[in-house]
């Protein structure tokens, strides 16, 4: 593997504490299935998290709380056996979290067109921010589009350049509202990416700001 | 690095625990003993080994144990999140009820127990404040022939009570601001960068671990 764009530190402790949009854990899940250095730095960040708890009073539990949960796993054992849970679809281009959200494969995506050649699906998260595929045909440029909050950009299938530099499959882009960029898909092959903007508001651990997500949605 | 004599310090008075396989220089002082001993579970790795018998030998004892720690730890951590008393016993309980039932998932040579169990009892506090489910990376799921030695099972714990007391031993504003973050009071933006925490070495180990995965995947 070799990712040469990572998650900021930023956003892999927000990971870790569990404050961030759907949206935006999707990307960050996604990007640590293709990457072991992000997934190494954010096993120290959850490490952070362990100390945390461990420091932590105690609050008591109730009384018939042992029983309760041994109650809880008895039935259980009893009734399933614990498997080991086998994802069922396997795509080389979709790593297991972009294919739950999916429901399946790349042969799976619902695409819309967004004019010149470009398609996008936008995934099921909650509205805090915004998920998408992006499909981008060998060669073509996304038009400039200097977008006002957080976008990410995450590559699965080919590559892109603009003036953060070259990306390919794995890579993140992290773009703050001050990058104005033109990703251009590398000539040799047709790009998926995916892409998530932040929306208005509710960006709790980054200063709000007035989303202007790309390509008229 | 870890080296034999901070292994042969630890390993004469620490059997092999339940399940847990030792290796290389450990094994000549393991005596083939399974015996659950006090020895690895309070002075460097503990809870480890309990949380090894949950997983490997289903040890209902080990679990009790493992209950008795971390459900009022977990529940106060859910209070802090925000729930109040009777939603944070229902959730402590539940994030139990998951230890037991994904014990096949930890893996010593990347996660301390308290690590693991606090991203299972972050996932809750998703799942029930904010009605979403989170979004996991990958497993990287592991079988027998890729089961860590103990020298990185000891070497990533060891690494991970170094990062607990250093987290004591911060300025107490430091630490409070941390601990916010974690509890999800507080912007991340300031703090990311600089924790004050040494996460570098940590940081190391587990991609180690995370090599030695990939390589047995192979």
């Amino acid at each position: 593997m070799t990712v040469k764009h990572h998650l900021t530190d930023e956003l892999l402790m927000a990971y870790s504490a569990g404050d961030l949009p759907e949206a935006v854990n999707l990307i960050v899940a996604t990007h640590i299935s293709l990457c072991d250095e992000c997934r190494a730095a954010l096993g120290s960040y959850d490490a952070v998290g362990g100390a945390v708890l461990d420091t932590c009073d105690t609050v008591e539990m109730s009384k018939n709380s042992l029983n309760s949960v041994l109650d809880m796993i008895h039935a259980q054992d009893s009734q399933v056996q614990d498997k080991p849970v086998s994802t069922t679809v396997q795509d080389d281009v979709l790593p297991a979290p972009l294919i739950d959200y999916i429901g399946g494969g790349l042969d799976s995506v619902r695409w819309r067109s967004a004019g010149m050649g470009v398609k996008q699906a936008i995934l099921p998260t909650s509205k805090d921010a915004t998920a998408r595929l992006l499909y981008i045909p060998a060669g073509t440029a996304i038009p400039d589009h200097g977008h006002h909050g957080l976008e990410l950009t995450l590559v699965l299938k080919g590559a892109f350049q603009d003036e953060g530099g070259y990306f390919g499959r794995g890579d993140i882009e992290v773009a703050s509202e001050d990058l104005n960029h033109t990703p251009v898909a590398d000539i040799s092959e047709d790009c998926i990416c995916l892409a998530v903007t932040d929306a208005p508001l509710k960006f709790k651990g980054l200063v709000p700001r007035i989303a202007q997500p790309f390509l008229g949605i | 690095m870890f080296t034999t004599n901070v292994l042969s310090s630890v390993c004469p008075a620490s059997p092999v625990a339940n399940g847990v396989k030792m290796r290389d220089s450990c094994k000549e002082h393991a005596n083939g003993t399974k015996t659950l001993t006090e020895g690895l579970r309070n002075t460097v790795v503990p809870w480890v080994d309990d949380l090894i018998a949950v997983r490997d030998d289903r040890d209902e004892t080990a679990f009790i144990r493992v209950f008795g720690h971390f459900g009022p730890r977990v529940k106060a951590f859910l209070m802090r999140t925000g729930m109040d008393a009777a939603l944070a016993e229902e959730c402590a309980q539940e994030v139990l009820v998951t230890v037991w039932n994904k014990a096949h998932l930890y893996d010593a040579s990347r996660a301390s127990p308290s690590t693991w169990i606090f991203t299972i009892a972050r996932n809750k506090k998703i799942d029930v404040l904010r009605k979403q489910r989170r979004p996991e990376p990958e497993d990287l799921p592991w079988g027998p022939e890729a089961e860590p030695d103990q020298a990185e099972v000891l070497g990533l714990q060891q690494e991970s009570e170094q990062l607990g007391r250093a987290l004591r031993d911060l300025p107490e504003k430091q630490r409070e601001l941390i601990e916010k973050a974690y509890f999800g009071d507080l912007s991340h933006s300031e703090i990311a960068d600089q924790t004050g925490l040494p996460l570098g070495t940590i940081k190391s180990r587990i991609r180690l671990a995370l090599e030695r995965l990939r390589h047995s995947m192979k």
